[in-house]
């Protein structure tokens, strides 16, 4: 997978699916729309200041709540390229990984990047490098299963597997 | 070593005989919920997904369209419409609306879910079957598609804490309180990744619907599912729905806990969860007299039948106070009728309640109810979020019906013996002998 590289937008813990994208916008099912709702509840700005390839990075327990999946969806959809969290939530963390999208955990980054810092993330490595202050970080590492599962590029991709091989 | 009740139900579902807290397994479905909105995405997915063109088992597929319904404009009546001939089309089970309601009260109230299933679904709070003996979590809409199309899904075996509530529960406290209380305890992540077991003498001292209470909200500390065993009152409640053939689980003497956390329910008052995490619990007679705005007493947290009789027994008589608008859901068309039948209906309407269709509507600030700039609500649902119920700055108290219904009437945050006085309350886990 390619490094990640972007400016970082910086958010506290338990941010919830319905301030990322509030229940009045989730009968949105396009991408697009979806994305100029993102944060709306949270920070009705982001849309605004972020650019594609920035990296979000929030506290603890990040997508708690409602299942939604268009929460990740409409960070997906704005350009974001990352979320690091100490946790994610756990229906937020497989609607992610389902949708391959990519989510680093990481308590440290969270205590020590700024906002404003420029952030590069190494995927495969497991890193992210804050270049504003010069410090790395290692992200924990998924479960072999899941590793699989975002190799493939979603879980979709699994099921079409399973469903060539007829089992 | 011994497992757990979510263990072996995930076990017996994943074809092994022991699974452990950490391993990942695929595990077939018994049951793959979708409300309209869920639905409508995990549809676009499900065509995606080259060699599926049928769902694999439509009799496992249930769809109950509750979020936007009866549809809220033409944008959701159009995705409605989509979901509808997709589930008619796949001949799996689909609950129109007047003969459905919020779907969490749906599945059980209709016999599709008992003791020892596996049920994923596509709405966060499906962990409320855990009241029945069942192993249930909420998903996203990709897991729902994929489900549809192979028959299974991933699901990561949790640790489990088991809870266990001790003494027996004060009046007006119902399993709201006790899991508002338990949440507030453990902090809204205190069980990400877990399961929570609950277990203890006091649960037979609080209505059958308080398990339905307690497990929904277990995603409110962050758990994969909340679960009980079965007892007396599941199996009664189980043959009320004409629900035969399932399994009951036990877990093992020697099951190994991540935590065991023992709660003496005879400490608890009425809870109150402040804006804006539902974590933010405490007692009601420590709230501030805020001035409310509006009331909702009802949906899949509390919206069943002994909810609605909670909120009568203090509306009964009364009016809704000037100015504040009271807004009653009935959790079903099931329980809607029942509180015909019990002359409930009569009592909210006489106290210039609101009675609207059981819907998810104001609970997510969709429809039928939405919070304008700076209001407040005191709200029998599950979530305080910011924006949660409309209006970013609408403040959210989370409580259960008597301190809903206590709080319409003074028009202000109180508690159940500020309007009833110090008589106690009428039981709420039996329907009334006709006089």
């Amino acid at each position: 997978m390619n490094k990640l590289r972007g400016r970082v937008w910086k958010y506290g813990p338990d941010i919830n699916t319905d301030v990322i994208i509030p229940g009045r916008y989730c009968h949105i099912t396009e991408p697009k729309e979806l994305a100029k709702y993102c944060m709306a509840d949270l920070d009705p700005e982001f849309v605004n200041k972020m650019s594609p390839g920035d990296i979000i990075v929030a506290g603890g327990n990040f997508g708690c709540g409602s299942s939604r999946e268009v929460a990740p969806l409409s960070i997906k959809a704005t350009g974001t390229a990352a979320v690091v969290a100490p946790s994610f939530a756990r229906i937020f963390y497989r609607n992610a990984i389902n949708i391959g999208f990519p989510i680093f955990e990481s308590t440290e980054a969270y205590d020590r990047i700024n906002e404003g810092d420029e952030v590069e993330i190494d995927p495969d490595a497991g890193e992210i490098r804050d270049l504003t202050t010069g410090e790395t970080f290692k992200s924990g590492a998924f479960p072999e299963f899941v590793q699989e599962i975002m190799a493939k590029g979603g879980l979709s991709r699994y099921a079409e597997e399973r469903l060539a091989a007829g089992v | 070593m011994g497992m757990t009740i979510t263990e072996k139900i995930l076990a017996a579902h994943a074809g092994k005989d022991v699974v452990r807290p950490g391993e990942i397994h695929m595990v077939k479905v018994d049951v793959n919920l979708a409300n309209e909105l869920s639905a409508a995405l995990a549809i676009d997915e499900f065509k995606k997904i080259e060699g599926a063109s049928r769902i694999k088992d439509p009799k496992t597929a249930v769809f109950v369209p509750d979020h936007f319904t009866p549809n809220k404009d033409i944008t959701t009546a159009k995705l409605v419409q989509r979901v509808r001939e997709f589930a008619l089309d796949q001949e799996a089970i689909w609950f129109e609306i007047g003969r459905a309601g919020i779907e969490h009260c749906v599945l059980p109230q209709n016999g599709l879910v008992g003791p020892g299933d596996l049920i994923i679904g596509g709405d966060s709070h499906t962990t409320t079957y855990g009241a029945l003996g069942a192993f249930a979590t909420g998903v996203g809409s990709t897991d729902v598609a994929v489900a549809w199309a192979i028959g299974e899904t991933w699901l990561k075996v949790p640790p489990t804490i088991k809870f266990v509530y001790k003494g027996a529960v004060r009046p007006w406290v119902v399993g709201k309180d006790v899991i508002l209380f338990t949440i507030g305890k453990i902090t809204v992540d205190g069980a990400t990744y877990k399961a929570m077991e609950f277990h203890g003498e006091a649960l037979a001292t609080m209505p059958f619907a308080s398990r339905f209470s307690m497990a929904n909200m277990s995603i409110e500390a962050g758990a994969k599912n909340g679960i009980f065993h079965v007892d007396e009152l599941t199996r009664e409640f189980l043959a009320g729905v004409h629900k035969e053939g399932y399994t009951e689980y036990q877990s093992d003497p020697d099951a190994d806990y991540d935590d065991v956390i023992e709660i003496d329910v005879s400490d608890i008052e009425p809870q109150v969860a402040y804006p804006s995490l539902p974590g933010n619990a405490h007692p009601i007679s420590e709230a501030p007299k805020v001035r409310v705005d509006q009331v909702v007493i009802g949906t899949c947290t509390n919206g069943w039948i002994e909810d609605m009789r909670q909120a009568a027994d203090v509306l009964r008589g009364q009016k809704v106070a000037m100015g504040l608008r009271c807004i009653i859901v009935p959790g079903s068309q099931i329980v809607y009728k029942q509180a015909l039948k019990e002359g409930l209906i009569d009592v909210f309407a006489e106290a210039d309640c609101i009675v609207s269709t059981s819907t998810c509507g104001p609970c997510i600030g969709g429809h039928m109810g939405v919070l304008g700039d700076d209001e407040v609500c005191v709200s029998t649902t599950n979530r305080n979020f910011v924006g949660r119920m409309g209006a970013r700055s609408a403040q959210i108290y989370l409580a259960n019906p008597a301190v809903a219904a206590a709080s319409a009437v003074a028009g202000e945050l109180t508690g159940p013996e500020s309007i009833v006085g110090s008589r106690a309350p009428v039981p709420i886990d039996r329907e009334p002998v006709a006089a």
